[in-house]
């Protein structure tokens, strides 16, 4: 068996891992969803862009699904906290969510423009919001949230709904939102034509320049940030109890993982670069290229936030000793294993079966396909 | 303490969001396999009129599906927004089961039933049975895990109590997996599925063939969900029997409550059909019996005797009262992890911690409950008989009544003559809500039953739950609420629509009702 502070390790990777799966995958999804409305101008046009994500975004959304269901598994501490804590950003996100199942299968089994107008902001709700929100928190855990835990560990947490809603937040939801948008721009293009791509690549180009700007200008704010840092000596291999640790606030302190390792540096740079090689690489028309280069820019923002924070996983401003850690809010080491291995045991099957989904539906979405399949499409 | 109130929102949000997902999901699970069953003998015979079945049956099967998902995501999120302690305190154990659901099951189901839809024309034949099939074996397998971590909170095997980290930790992954009442329940629960998968394809088949439309497509699929029905339901009714024998303590208090059986009785017990229950005096006023067969049914043997709740009760005051021995012990660590003596202590009563906290319902220092408060808490332990004995009662008596349509119209079909039995198909009709009526009462005597408790024994209901505001409760039920009725609103509307509509809906030109655009 794995030793228990490599488990640890192993598990923050996963947890990355998942949420950058899910940020590719159901991300492309929500950024389709997001340009729905611009991109389609008549309901042909919006069958089509629907159509592109039809027999896909079900799979694609198991991995939101799976990787809560990950986090409750591996940091069951961060999932109670978050999740009680985020109360109604975590709401709204859920029922942002309830109109994609609903609005895909049901937009075009009635043939009446109101019933599918609706439908259709019913997506766009369902593709914008979770991304926004899921930036707002990344936002907020950066910052630190007021939470606490008493004697028998019971989590309780003092700021509200609006408070999450402060500046820095805010601008880690515009960094979210457009990467969110710039890939499903990108995978967009790749599977359309004319004028629907040549609307999908505007849509993606300028959301990657703001995402750039956006992530450039938070990274420069982040430095003036308060961070957090563990003052107390770290002992990996013990049984998890976040209260039994000193941490310190120091304006600062996420760059320190920077200093020690500059090797991640790359991180932040694959955000930037990945982002305007997906730019340039779309006014080429190499659209498959693109999706890959707009993947790795997902997964050099998504590893900034994480490499910023490490140890860090959810730091407290209200009772900074109580913060979740890689180290102290995990599972036991039995659960951390067996999760383990199911992992690397489903997850290249997973990628197998997803690939093959993909190839048997691979090409463009045409308004031909749609008038043929009038009745078996969404 | 936590606010009375703040629990009971709390619960009835889980309860409402629950029990509104399970109108959807035993569906799912009964009518996947419907589609199988029909795609097999489309690839196999080449009959065209089976493919239509599969893609018409699939068109309704989808328009539930998508309310499946969406109403399975919420329970998915409420355990971590209104239940953080639960999560907190047996998250190392229940988490494991639903992040493998996902893995294992809910990415195949949902990977595939894209294809399903999406695949008929770029797959050949026997690639999409494939992919039908590996549909049908993700969405029971999801049931699989889910109902493994369900079996797990009605009895708590392979774990122990940590108070270094002050909750449950796993000692044994495969006495999770391998639970007896997990198992029971993933089979019972199935079944009643692929029951209720078979009722919607009668009943809406008997609709057709009473009116007199798409004759040759509405009695093959009256048959193949005839005869699958009443496999089902066999299965339902033998197997529910199975998750009566399981032992485990909850099964135990659940069998007392929704038997009335006050006290325990001599072996064997008799089996209460009807009862008139007087719950302020802890006894049944009258009652209708038939002998030995409660015993029969609940030990396998005719010496074995089945626990009473009074002899419930007993055991549970004494449990209770060691438990504030193990309560105080975990306090005393909790200050100094060395404290060997309180370690013993501890060591000795922690399997009664759970009793013990189900005083602080009352007070939060379990060492101010006086003899009053104690005996709240025991009443506490079993569920109100009422409501579980009737709900029991009117869920096997569906069940026995689905047999017998079940078996009436299996009947009728190997003899070919369903279409003249006006009466066998207006039944069909008429029987269509019963499966979804049975579905939620066994799931409500499943969940209430094993009140007080959330993990029985373990964990109390009144531990478990978030610490927010009532009026964030108020506001996110009426929410839940609202949004639920309107998408129902939606579902049930175009599922009428397309149950009107037929197999014409699919617009291959070879049944009535033909959309006029197409």
């Amino acid at each position: 068996m794995i030793d228990y502070p490599t488990l640890k390790i192993i598990w923050w990777l996963l947890v990355g891992v998942l949420l950058l799966g899910f940020a590719i995958m159901d991300g492309h999804d929500m950024g389709v969803g997001t340009l729905l409305p611009f991109v389609g101008k008549n309901d042909l046009e919006r069958r089509v862009v629907i159509n592109t994500i039809g027999p896909h975004w079900d799979g694609n959304q198991v991995w939101f699904i799976t990787a809560g269901g990950a986090i409750f598994a591996a940091w069951p501490l961060v999932y109670a906290t978050a999740f009680s804590g985020f109360y109604w950003a975590m709401l709204a996100v859920l029922w942002a969510l309830f109109f994609r199942p609903v609005g895909f299968d049901y937009r075009s089994k009635i043939d009446h423009p109101t019933w599918r107008k609706t439908w259709d902001w019913g997506l766009f709700v369902g593709g914008a919001v979770p991304p926004l929100i899921f930036g707002v928190a990344f936002g907020n855990l950066l910052q630190g949230v007021p939470f606490q835990f008493d004697a028998q560990m019971v989590p309780s947490y003092s700021g509200s709904f609006w408070q999450l809603l402060n500046p820095f937040a805010l601008l880690a939801g515009v960094v979210s939102s457009a990467m969110i948008t710039m890939h499903g721009g990108t995978y967009l293009a790749h599977r359309t034509e004319g004028d629907i791509q040549a609307r999908a690549i505007r849509g993606a180009t300028g959301a990657a320049i703001v995402m750039v700007l956006a992530f450039i200008a938070a990274g420069f704010w982040l430095q003036s940030i308060a961070g957090y840092k563990i003052t107390s000596p770290i002992d990996p291999g013990a049984m998890p109890d976040p209260l039994t640790k000193t941490v310190v606030r120091e304006a600062g302190a996420w760059m320190a993982n920077y200093a020690r390792q500059p090797l991640l540096w790359l991180l932040p740079a694959l955000g930037v670069g990945g982002a305007l090689l997906t730019a340039m690489l779309l006014r080429a028309r190499r659209t498959l290229c693109a999706f890959v280069t707009s993947a790795l820019a997902l997964l050099g923002v998504i590893g900034t936030a994480g490499a910023s924070m490490f140890p860090f996983v959810m730091p407290s401003s209200s009772m900074p000793a109580a913060s979740l850690t890689v180290w102290d809010s995990v599972s036991s080491h039995l659960t951390l294993g067996i999760m383990f291995w199911a992992t690397v045991i489903f997850m290249p099957l997973i990628v197998l079966y997803t690939g093959w989904a993909y190839s048997v539906m691979r090409g463009k979405v045409t308004a031909a396909y749609i008038r043929e399949n009038e009745h078996g499409a969404y | 303490m936590v606010s009375e109130q703040l629990v009971d929102l709390s619960r009835l949000q889980f309860a409402a969001t629950a029990m509104y997902h399970f109108l959807f999901v035993p569906l799912t699970l009964g009518m996947v396999w419907l589609l199988v069953i029909m795609e097999s003998v489309y690839v196999m015979t080449g009959k065209v009129v089976w493919k239509d079945m599969t893609r018409y049956w699939g068109k309704l099967f989808g328009i539930n599906f998508a309310l499946g998902v969406t109403t399975g995501i919420t329970l998915e999120f409420q355990f971590g927004t209104n239940w953080a302690y639960y999560s907190h305190y047996v998250g190392d154990i229940f988490g494991a089961p639903l992040a493998i659901e996902g893995l294992m099951a809910f990415f195949l189901e949902s990977t595939f039933i894209g294809l399903f839809f999406f695949g008929w024309d770029r797959l050949s034949r026997t690639q999409h049975l494939l992919v039908t099939v590996l549909m049908a074996v993700g969405t029971n397998l999801s049931a699989l895990w889910i109902l493994i971590a369900n079996g797990w909170m009605q009895n708590p095997v392979g774990a122990e109590f940590s108070f270094q980290t002050m909750r449950m930790e796993m000692t044994s992954f495969w006495d999770v997996v391998f639970n007896p009442d997990a198992q029971a329940k993933f089979v019972h629960t199935v079944s009643a599925g692929y029951v209720t998968g078979a009722m919607f394809v009668l009943s809406i088949s008997a609709w057709y063939l009473l009116r007199g439309r798409d004759v040759e497509f509405a009695k093959r699929s009256f048959r193949v969900a005839a005869a699958f029905g009443l496999a089902s339901v066999l299965s339902v009714i033998v197997l529910g029997d199975e998750s009566g024998y399981t032992v485990g303590e909850a099964q135990q208090t659940k069998m007392a409550a929704l038997e009335a059986m006050w006290h325990t009785e001599p072996a064997p017990a008799g089996l209460k059909v009807i009862a008139g229950i007087n719950e302020a005096e802890a006894k049944n006023d009258w009652e209708i019996e038939i002998p030995w067969l409660m015993g029969l049914i609940g030990t396998r043997s005719v010496s074995k005797q089945i626990p009473g709740i009074a002899e419930i009760k007993e055991r549970n005051r004494a449990r209770i009262t060691q438990g504030i021995v193990a309560v105080n012990a975990l306090e005393a660590l909790r200050k100094n992890a060395h404290d060997t003596v309180a370690l013993k202590v501890f060591e000795a009563h922690k399997a009664d911690l759970g009793f013990g906290l189900l005083l602080r319902k009352y007070v939060s220092d379990v060492n101010q409950a006086t003899p009053e408060i104690i005996e709240r808490a025991v009443n506490d332990t079993i569920p109100r008989v009422t409501p579980m004995f009737w709900t029991f009662r009117i869920m096997v008596g569906l069940g026995f009544l689905m047999l017998a349509l079940f078996a009436a119209a299996f009947w009728s079909t190997l003899k070919g003559e369903c279409m003249r039995k006006r009466w066998l198909l207006k039944w069909a009709l008429f029987m269509l809500p019963a499966p979804w009526i049975a579905c939620e009462l066994g799931w409500f005597v499943a969940e209430y039953g094993r009140q007080p408790w959330t993990i029985y024994g373990v964990l109390p209901t009144h531990l478990s739950v978030s610490t927010l505001s009532v009026q964030s409760l108020w506001g996110s039920l009426a929410g839940f609420v609202g949004f639920y009725t309107v998408l129902l609103v939606v579902e049930m509307f175009l599922m009428v629509k397309y149950a009107r509509l037929g197999p014409g809906s699919l617009g291959t030109g070879r049944y009535a009702n033909e959309p006029v655009h197409a």
